[in-house]
């Protein structure tokens, strides 16, 4: 049984009464590439720029005021979201940003002979995982390469749950960073417990939250992290706006990643000092409005329930995964147990390439993500080009669900 | 626009049993495509002689539309010489990229006009020209080579 009133809250989202492809239903099942917007999310987004638009953090007249202050106190909502502090809060563009944010901090400080936490030298180790969608992975590569560090590794297990080898962080270990949710198998990772063999050595932690902010209670201090990256778009609120969040201590001591306006502290022609975070962090005039509506998010997913909304999902994967067992020649790439497992299910047919089988699913109405969903490595290991991958998120039902199971059916027979 | 006009019977029938497939000697230039977004990969051979296409050889891993378009190409483009193969090819990326819009020439196109289904799914247009791009790209190093 699902804990929430699914046939309430899809009332809150326009675009589910649309159809699609000879005006079939909309069946969204792409919300791990992003979420669908409530009417409230889009209402404040407009608001502002109605009502209180200017640029924040300059000017002294009432608008920048209220600008300021709207946009702060999103901030300050997003803070109380995840179990940070407000100076913690750092806006970015999206969770990409924020990653490169914390990987440009190590390669910066190491060509400025900056703070020692961020320098890397030959011989130090970045650790991630096989299963890291590229945003956290391709910046690492970049870092190790500028660095001089060495990138390692944890596998996968062939059941789809890390492989976590805690004796591959060592005294050389000077960062780990992975996902807490795997956007592709649906794993959630044991981040406690990694990030307390990490911080044993004195290495830094940081975790990919995309999958799991948007989709479950997390508190940053709970999970043991010292950077944690998010975006908006992935939990109701519009594009363009990311998070940052880091351990005040560890902030106050990084470099930034982009210079200019509003980050500065004083500017002479031949040098400038910075400002303390995260304004340090948020070069350029930010993604206001949408920085606004996100707050707005967080109050709408707070009100429903975060713990509610990962119960639900639990359940509709669990739907979907005994569904899609009865069909022949079905692989899930990913746990087929819900233990530490959320809403994400990816599978392969036999003889039917992704692409096409997301094509007889569009043809039904049913929208999911087909390729390697910017992890190929990951699908590398478990020796398949593409996937087909259905994602839940709380306006899903079990309708949803069957349309998955039957769509897939009708691919299989087309292309039988 | 419905699947069945998308998959047609013969798009279908190359992808099931692809036409010319597996990588041939002698060639004259060898590429490696990717499509990044699907991760569908090519690696085709072409062999000219006296600006004629003697062999178009390919090992593909993609998606039923990629498939076969490389297939139907090989069938309208192996054994032509160049003068005939340009004007196909032309033909073909125009019907591809034209959203629906472009009437494609059976005279010129043959089989490949039932790919015109394909330019009203923006989504699967890199997945139809995938063979295609290889195709010119590696035709124009074997040209390269010859000349200088």
């Amino acid at each position: 049984m699902s804990p929430l009133d699914v046939a309430t809250l899809r009332k809150d989202f326009p675009i589910l009464s649309r159809t699609v492809r000879n005006d079939r239903d909309l069946v969204y099942l792409d919300s791990g590439a992003t979420s669908q917007k409530p009417a409230v999310v889009l209402d404040a987004e407009r608001d502002f720029y109605e009502t209180r638009n200017a640029a924040v953090h300059r000017g002294a007249h009432q608008l920048a005021e209220e600008a300021t202050d709207a946009f702060e106190m999103a901030r300050a909502t997003i803070a109380a979201f995840v179990g940070g502090h407000v100076s913690e809060v750092v806006f970015t563009r999206n969770a990409t940003e924020a990653l490169n944010l914390v990987a440009y901090a190590f390669q910066n400080a190491t060509a400025d002979a900056g703070p020692d936490r961020f320098v890397l030298e030959p011989g130090d180790e970045i650790l991630i995982t096989e299963m890291e969608h590229h945003a956290n992975l391709v910046p690492w590569q970049q870092v190790a390469r500028r660095t001089g560090a060495t990138l390692r590794w944890f596998g996968v297990t062939d059941d789809g749950r890390l492989d976590f080898d805690p004796s591959m962080i060592t005294d050389r270990t000077k960062v780990v960073s992975l996902t807490h949710q795997s956007n592709v198998l649906g794993t959630i990772n044991p981040v406690a417990q990694v990030a307390a063999a990490a911080h044993e050595v004195g290495a830094l932690v940081v975790v990919d939250a995309c999958q799991s902010v948007p989709h479950m209670p997390v508190d940053v201090h709970a999970l043991g992290a010292d950077f944690i990256a998010f975006s908006g778009h992935k939990m109701l609120a519009p594009t363009g706006v990311g998070v940052l969040w880091g351990r005040a201590d560890l902030l106050a001591q990084m470099p930034p990643m982009l210079t200019g306006g509003s980050m500065i502290e004083q500017v002479f022609m031949d040098h400038s000092t910075f400002a303390a975070p995260p304004q340090r962090f948020e070069a350029g005039v930010p993604n206001i409005a949408q920085a606004v509506a996100l707050g707005v998010a967080c109050d709408y997913l707070t009100d429903v329930g975060l713990q509610a909304i990962h119960e639900h999902e639990v359940y509709l994967t669990g739907l979907a995964l005994e569904g899609l067992a009865g069909l022949p020649g079905i692989r899930i790439i990913g746990p087929t147990d819900l233990a530490d497992r959320g809403g994400a299910v990816s599978f392969v047919a036999d003889g039917i390439h992704s692409h096409d089988l997301g094509q007889v699913l569009d043809d039904s109405g049913v929208a999911v993500r087909v390729g390697h969903h910017c992890a190929w490595p990951l699908h590398r290991r478990f020796g398949v080009a593409a996937t087909t991958r259905a994602t839940f998120y709380l306006y899903n039902d079990e309708q949803d669900v069957a349309a998955l199971v039957e769509g897939t059916k009708r691919a299989l027979e087309f292309f039988a | 626009m419905n699947l069945e006009s998308l998959y047609q019977e013969i798009i279908l029938d190359h992808y099931k049993h692809g036409r010319g497939k597996g990588l041939r000697e002698p060639f004259d230039a060898q590429v490696q495509h990717v499509n990044p977004t699907c991760g569908d990969e090519i690696t085709l051979r072409v062999a000219l002689h006296d600006a004629v296409v003697q062999d178009i050889s390919y090992a593909a891993m993609g998606c039923s539309i990629s498939q076969a378009s490389t297939s139907v190409m090989y069938e309208l483009l192996n054994g032509k010489p160049l003068g005939e193969v340009w004007p196909i090819h032309e033909a073909f990326v125009k019907m591809i990229e034209g959203r629906g819009k472009v009437e494609p020439d059976e005279d010129v196109l043959g089989d490949g006009i039932a790919f015109a289904g394909v330019a009203s799914y923006p989504a699967r247009v890199k997945c139809a020209l995938l063979g295609w791009m290889a195709f010119k790209d590696a035709t124009v190093q074997a040209l390269g080579k010859d000349y200088t």
